[in-house]
């Protein structure tokens, strides 16, 4: 059996997942991706590895993803976030039609045709209110870490509202409701409502095809994931446990699995270029 | 000697100013506006009379400016700072025919007529890129105190392209360059020069026309000023009040409704 490691290196953290040739996870690991992206991505690799009870020399194939894939010195090969995305909502989801990615730093929707092929998407990396940042500048004013969002979120009854237009001017507008007096935890629902209404817009404009698949870091919010599926009106896949994080790492590394299948043998089904 | 005040509650700062009847400024302030907007728009008014060693009904009237304008409780009135800004601007320079007004959360651009009414007018509401507080996420980012960043970024000779347009991306930008091992005098120079870049482009939508006048908080900063006038290519005015260009305007309205008073045969409203 021969193991193809995946490797996202995200604007906020670098993930890494370990895929057998049975496309089954066996190994995974996590860091903050701060500034210095080859020492990261290096370092998170050799985790996943570990994790996976293999050596370096095991893993049969890299690919690297990610707004920092450029910087994996190890990768042999490079795709883009919504490829890997793609490849990775629908090993996870056969059905996936609109994926919603929601990263620290960027909000991505696109559309799939047959076999995972990226048909349209909309991008937004140019201005924090529409990302994960969003939450994390809020929780900071509300005086919560990042990791304190889902338990803080999930004793809210009721949001309020929050215009959501910049996060820099977010933060009159949440010390204004704490002076009101109003639950920190329905300021932050508020927050989460008024990211969904700019995701379900993105998603929109890639046109509102189901199924639909819900992934990166701020979906381990299940509030988030709860609002987005009350705005759409419909049903909503997310990965399991914290695989949320790792769809596009495992993404890449299924894909990995397709050049190792050609390699094999080139006349293989399905094996197409990354 | 009668006396008018301005009172200009800032989203960051609030300032006041007292003018006399020939329009000299007899007395400044500056206080934080913190959460308490009322009370930040009254220390400031009492810490102006206790700067001027005035009595508080020595000053007759008192108009509010800038977005906590209405929490000036004791205020005669309200004017926009827009207009504030106008009238304080033409008054130091008179020659000034477009205002560029640098804040904490925001800048604006005016443009003004010879004789201080605004013509047009744009701001950025929506987004604090190239407002005071993307000054603000690098100087935490750097842990340089703000009013080191001017005189820092002077130093720089090769700047850095700041590439990111939101405030809060910016921060990761900045910290991103100084990993990849740029000087800290560089980044702060590439932070100037885009914030400089953004302004023009705003300045652009009123039309500009000489003279600018800089006005807001940050116009303290040199090198604001310096990458300005560059981004520009006209000079810059600059006065040690431009700080306070806010509430001098709103003062020398105050000033306007006193004399309107006297002579009721011109009461024209300002």
């Amino acid at each position: 059996m021969t193991c193809t490691l995946g490797i996202d290196v995200g604007t906020t953290y670098t993930k890494a997942v370990v895929l057998d040739h049975a496309d089954r996870v066996v190994g995974r690991a996590l860091q903050p991706t701060g500034f210095k992206l080859t020492a990261i991505a290096e370092q998170v690799a050799a985790q996943a590895t570990a994790d996976a009870g293999l050596e370096r020399a095991a893993v049969g194939y890299v690919v690297a993803t990610g707004f920092g894939r450029h910087q994996v010195a190890f990768a042999d090969v490079h795709v883009t976030d919504l490829t890997a995305a793609a490849r990775g909502a629908t090993l996870l989801f056969p059905g996936t039609r609109t994926i919603l990615d929601v990263g620290g730093q960027t909000m991505k929707a696109s559309r799939l045709g047959e076999r995972a092929t990226v048909r349209s998407f909309r991008l937004n990396d140019k201005c924090a209110a529409g990302t994960g940042a969003f939450l994390e500048k809020t929780a900071r004013y509300l005086g919560y870490t990042t990791a304190e969002i889902g338990p803080l979120v999930a004793t809210s009854k009721e949001p309020i509202p929050i215009s959501g237009v910049c996060a820099v001017f977010a933060e009159s507008e949440v010390i204004n409701h704490l002076s009101q007096g109003v639950a920190p935890a329905d300021i932050m629902h508020g927050a989460i409502v008024s990211l969904v209404g700019r995701s379900v817009q993105l998603m929109k404009r890639v046109g509102l095809e189901p199924e639909f698949t819900l992934i990166g870091g701020i979906l381990r919010f299940a509030r988030m994931a709860e609002v987005v599926r009350a705005e759409l009106g419909a049903a909503v896949n997310v990965p399991p446990d914290d695989l949320v994080q790792f769809t596009a790492a495992l993404g890449a590394a299924r894909l990995g699995q397709r050049q190792l299948a050609r390699r094999a043998d080139p006349d293989v089904v399905g094996a197409g270029a990354p | 000697m009668a006396y008018g005040a301005g009172v200009d509650v800032g989203s960051t700062q609030t300032k006041a100013v007292i003018v006399d009847e020939a329009r000299r400024i007899v007395a400044r302030s500056l206080t934080m506006t913190g959460a308490n907007v009322i009370r930040a728009a009254e220390s400031a008014f009492q810490e102006a009379l206790a700067a001027g060693d005035l009595r508080e009904e020595e000053v007759e009237y008192v108009v509010g400016t800038g977005y906590g304008r209405y929490k000036v409780t004791f205020g005669n009135t309200q004017v926009t700072e827009i207009s504030c800004h106008g009238r304080g601007a033409v008054h130091l320079f008179p020659r000034t025919r477009t205002v560029v007004d640098m804040g904490g959360q925001d800048t604006k651009a005016i443009r003004v007529s010879p004789t201080g009414e605004i013509l047009d007018f744009c701001m950025n509401d929506k987004c604090a890129a190239g407002t005071g507080r993307f000054l603000g996420a690098a100087s935490s980012a750097l842990d340089i105190p703000l009013d080191e960043l001017g005189p820092t970024a002077l130093r720089g000779d090769r700047p850095v392209k700041i590439s990111t347009t939101c405030t809060v991306f910016a921060e990761s930008e900045v910290l991103s360059w100084l990993g990849k091992g740029k000087k800290i005098e560089d980044i702060l120079l590439g932070v100037h020069q885009s914030i400089a870049a953004r302004s023009t482009g705003l300045l652009r939508r009123v039309g500009i026309e000489a003279e600018v006048t800089f006005t807001g908080g940050v116009a303290r900063n040199v090198a604001m000023i310096e990458a300005l006038a560059r981004s520009l290519g006209l000079p810059v005015n600059v006065s040690d009040e431009s700080h306070y260009m806010g509430a001098l305007g709103a003062a020398l309205f105050a000033l306007d409704h006193i004399r309107a008073a006297r002579t009721p045969a011109r009461q024209e409203a300002s």
